[in-house]
């Protein structure tokens, strides 16, 4: 049975020895303890495993190990730089776009997808490319506010200040 | 203790998933906590007795004075200046932390980052029944004032002494004690430091009023949040201890199944596994989750199931009066006794009407699914599990394994949302055996189907209507009764002097219990649907029709918020809107409404109609507000999750299988789902704060029940309304 032994993981080089047919998503978070992605569902459907590979939004739990391991493969812990949080991060705090969060990690990286393809996008691409994302404590309108901010397209009369503090709703 | 009239007014009838097991000891026994948390001051706050009646009873291991057996929380200022405070409160996304930081920073005049809150740890918090109810913000919120108040109080008298000036020339500001001329000054470390002391607090101390506040009531974002934009925080799902094995569950064929066979020679033979059989119980560990998987599909078992009933029989069976013990008995809530005379009010009547509403079993679908990491130590049990009742794991823990309270530790992380659904403790005892038997630490995770199968529901119900109005609009007879699913909000806020509501307990066919708003969502929709069906039924606009039935006046407030912010604009062609009003827990909510109809997809019949919800507007009212944008966002999440039950969720089953155990099958809102939402807060400063985290979800599913009739036509009187369009309904 065919073994994986080496993965390509927010730019580093990490060893592993798992069977080929393992998902991504195990690999990552048992195998390499890089938690950040999340199991939801284990059948693509919610988008808590979501991941980069080679830049595409990939639901990781229906991925086999061994499709990509000689891609490029960026996670949630990816995201920072140096401990320095990327403006999508920023704009989530600041939306106030998280309740229990267990989504979070996910809905960065499919927005993160987004921006990377689409710097500018309408409402409707946002939810178009977001909508395999699942978020059952429905924040749904604060995510595509961070997104929007993020983008630098948020609506005029912005809801959200830089302190936090609501300006006008 | 916790007396037993405390324990049965805590807990509503509908809650069945709490009387499942046998009543539990609430054994709450003093520990050297004081010894454990260091050097400092500790503020205890005593939970239901005064102050003076303890004087007589002994402290154990405390230095100063006697500390109480019944505490509500405590804070600890450390020698550095830190604050720490405690709280059997756990966090699973209605942000509480948050708020309760927000409170204890507020009372005590030190910034928000200085405040670290411990939550839900049985062995360093003090106990608590649960996080449920939409309780944190009106129990437990004070009594953490009360404690930093006393803090406040006390160090202020010490920082006095200190520098030599009277106490009442001394403020706390940014945790620094200053005097009026701003000329001496000392930290909170300064004044800690060298100390170790406990202090109870008198049950009357003073806290700050609403109007005052001036941290809470202000918009802070979430107290944590970089460490969940960055992946790092550790969920229960996240935990990683050394020689860890991975757990899984050998599921019964179907619900009520018996055992009849086993045969798990092939699971037992594979490298590392370890298998337990225990009556109906079947599990393994493995060294990974892959193996753990194959370990579980190895084991070949013969069930014995009964024939069980499936959804077209469900509101017949519901009708049945209860033969099993279900949680309270007959009532309506509060004030069960019927009012007035229902003929005289039905003879009175220029209309009558009677009408039956039905809502289906949905699930919480919490995105964590439950989850348990055991770790046995000598004879010591520690369980990291996503639970908002952790005393009543710990309990469910020992009494499973025949050991004392005290050896059990149960630690809930921030967890990834509840609903009112991770109340029990199946997942964390069923760790704990894997990890006995295996003699290392066991981590278990519900896969997707396992949570919509194997934990409990919000219950379907069946609600009849009997009612009467003048032709003037004046509501003369309500008559209501709710077949399973519950009494709460089943009161009126009403002016009908003719009524008599009633709920009938039933044998559920599937298990049930609590879920956000109880039986308020289907109560809800059934009272606002029906006040709807009266208003048309004597030509009345339906916001005139409330407000002439309604003196309330937080109801009628809430009302007209949401009317003026809905405003007067011309609807778009296909468009309808429907209101509703509603009251829950402490908290008043008005909802306008706003829906559009859609033509169906390629693959449907043509003459079918889809629905969808174009704009929300929601009034809210829960006394003085905590946090403006804390709780607009979960007024918000409230409504897109009611959306859900509103349109489309429905829990499928049959012959005791769940049908539509995944999100492939079981359809949950999403972003395409979603409204443009507004959200109009009525703070009311001058009354105590109500919590929020249930009351929002009541009204959107009778407004749109009520906008789809003023669009169509059609009356539908069953959640969910439309799942397959309205042709199909």
């Amino acid at each position: 049975m065919a073994r994986v032994t080496s993965l390509n993981v927010n730019g580093k080089k990490m060893a592993v020895d798992v069977d080929s047919s393992v998902s991504l998503l195990a690999v990552l978070r048992n195998d390499l303890d890089l938690t950040g992605s999340k199991y939801g569902c284990g059948e693509g459907q919610c988008g808590a495993c979501t991941v980069l590979i080679d830049g595409v939004a990939t639901r990781s739990c229906i991925t086999q190990v061994a499709r990509v391991a000689d891609k490029r493969i960026t996670t949630i812990e990816g995201l920072e730089k140096d401990g320095k949080l990327q403006p999508l991060q920023e704009a989530f705090i600041k939306a106030d776009a998280m309740q229990c969060a267990y989504c979070t990690s996910g809905m960065l990286m499919s927005a993160s997808a987004l921006l990377d393809k689409n710097a500018k996008p309408n409402r409707e691409e946002i939810i178009t490319a977001m909508n395999g994302n699942i978020c059952r404590c429905g924040t749904y309108q604060r995510i595509i506010e961070a997104i929007q901010i993020a983008a630098g397209t948020q609506a005029s009369g912005l809801r959200y200040a830089e302190s936090g503090q609501e300006v006008a709703s | 203790m916790i007396d037993d009239q405390v324990l049965s007014d805590a807990i509503e009838p509908e809650r069945y998933e709490f009387f499942e097991q046998p009543a539990y000891n609430f054994n709450f026994d003093r520990r050297d906590f004081v010894k454990a948390l260091g050097l400092g001051i500790v503020f205890v706050v005593p939970l239901t007795r005064a102050l003076g009646q303890q004087q007589g009873e002994s402290g154990r291991g405390a230095p100063n004075q006697a500390i109480p057996n019944d505490v509500g929380a405590w804070i600890h200022i450390d020698e550095d200046g830190g604050v720490t405070a405690f709280t059997g409160k756990v966090e699973v996304g209605q942000n509480t932390r948050t708020s309760l930081v927000q409170a204890i920073a507020d009372e005590l005049h030190v910034p928000i980052p200085s405040v670290h809150l411990v939550m839900g740890d049985t062995d360093r918090t003090p106990f608590d029944l649960g996080t449920f109810g939409s309780r944190s913000t009106p129990t437990m919120a004070p009594q953490l004032r009360k404690a930093a108040a006393a803090a406040r109080e006390m160090l202020i008298a010490m920082a006095a002494e200190q520098l030599k000036v009277q106490p009442n020339d001394l403020r706390i500001v940014d945790a620094r004690f200053v005097n009026h001329d701003k000329t001496k000054t000392l930290t909170l470390a300064e004044v800690a430091r060298g100390r170790k002391l406990v202090k109870v607090i008198p049950d009357d101390i003073a806290i700050t009023q609403p109007k005052d506040w001036t941290v809470a009531g202000t918009s802070v974002v979430k107290v944590d949040a970089s460490s969940f934009v960055t992946g790092k925080h550790r969920y229960t799902t996240d935990i990683k201890r050394d020689g860890m094995l991975y757990g899984k569950v050998v599921r019964p064929a179907t619900f009520n199944a018996t055992l009849v066979s086993s045969d798990t020679k092939a699971a037992e033979a594979l490298p590392g596994v370890k298998v337990v059989t225990d009556g109906n119980f079947i599990g393994v560990a493995a060294p990974d989750q892959q193996t753990a998987t194959k370990a579980a599909n190895a084991i070949a078992v013969d069930w014995k199931s009964p024939g069980q009933p499936a959804n077209a029989e469900l509101f017949t069976l519901l009708r049945q009066p209860a033969t099993e013990r279900g949680g309270g008995g007959e009532g309506g809530g509060a004030a069960s006794r019927p009012q007035g005379s229902i003929a005289e009010g039905m003879a009175a009547a220029d209309k009558k009407l009677e009408q039956t509403y039905t809502v289906a079993y949905i699930a919480h679908a919490p995105l964590e699914p439950r989850a348990a990491v055991a770790e046995w130590s000598g004879d010591k049990l520690t369980v990291w599990t996503g639970t908002q009742r952790p005393f009543n794991v710990r309990s469910d823990l020992a009494k499973a394994f025949h050991i004392a309270e005290e050896k059990v530790r149960v630690i809930v992380p921030d967890t990834g949302s509840g609903y009112g659904g991770k109340h029990t403790s199946e997942c964390a005892v069923e760790a704990a055996r894997l990890a006995k038997a295996a003699g290392k630490p066991v981590k278990l995770v519900w896969t997707r189907e396992e949570e919509f199968t194997w934990a409990y529901f919000r219950p379907a119900g069946v609600i009849d209507i009997k009612s009467g109005v003048k032709n003037d609009g004046t509501i003369t007879a309500w008559e209501f009764h709710n077949y399973n699913s519950g009494p709460a909000g089943i009161q009126i806020k009403y002016d009908i002097s003719n009524n008599d509501i009633r709920f009938h307990p039933a044998n559920s066919p599937l298990r049930q219990g609590s879920y956000r708003g109880l039986a308020a969502t289907a109560n809800h929709f059934a009272r606002e649907s029906h006040i709807d069906e009266l208003a048309q039924a004597v030509n009345m606009d339906p916001l005139a029709f409330r407000l002439k039935n309604i003196k309330d006046e937080r109801m009628r407030a809430v009302l007209t918020e949401a009317a003026n912010r809905f405003g007067n604009p011309r609807l778009a062609p296909g468009h309808a809107l429907g209101i509703a009003c509603g009251f829950e827990k402490g908290g008043y909510v008005a909802t306008y409404a706003e829906i559009a109809f859609e033509p169906p997809s390629a693959k449907e019949d043509p003459k079918n109609k889809r629905v969808r919800i174009v704009r929300v507007v929601e009034a809210f009212d829960c006394g003085a507000v905590v946090n403006p944008l804390q709780l607009k966002n979960q007024i918000e999440g409230s409504i897109t999750m009611a959306i859900g039950g509103a349109l489309f969720e429905s829990i499928e089953f049959a012959n005791g299988k769940i049908l539509n155990p995944k999100f492939s099958s079981y359809r949950v809102p999403r972003f395409s789902d979603v409204p443009a939402i507004e959200v109009v807060l009525v703070d009311r400063k001058d009354i105590p704060s109500a919590g929020a985290g249930e009351t929002p979800i009541v009204t959107l599913a009778p407004a749109v029940a009520n906008a789809i009739f003023k669009g169509t036509g059609i009356r539908l009187r069953s959640l969910p309304l439309a799942p397959k369009g309205l042709a199909a309904s």
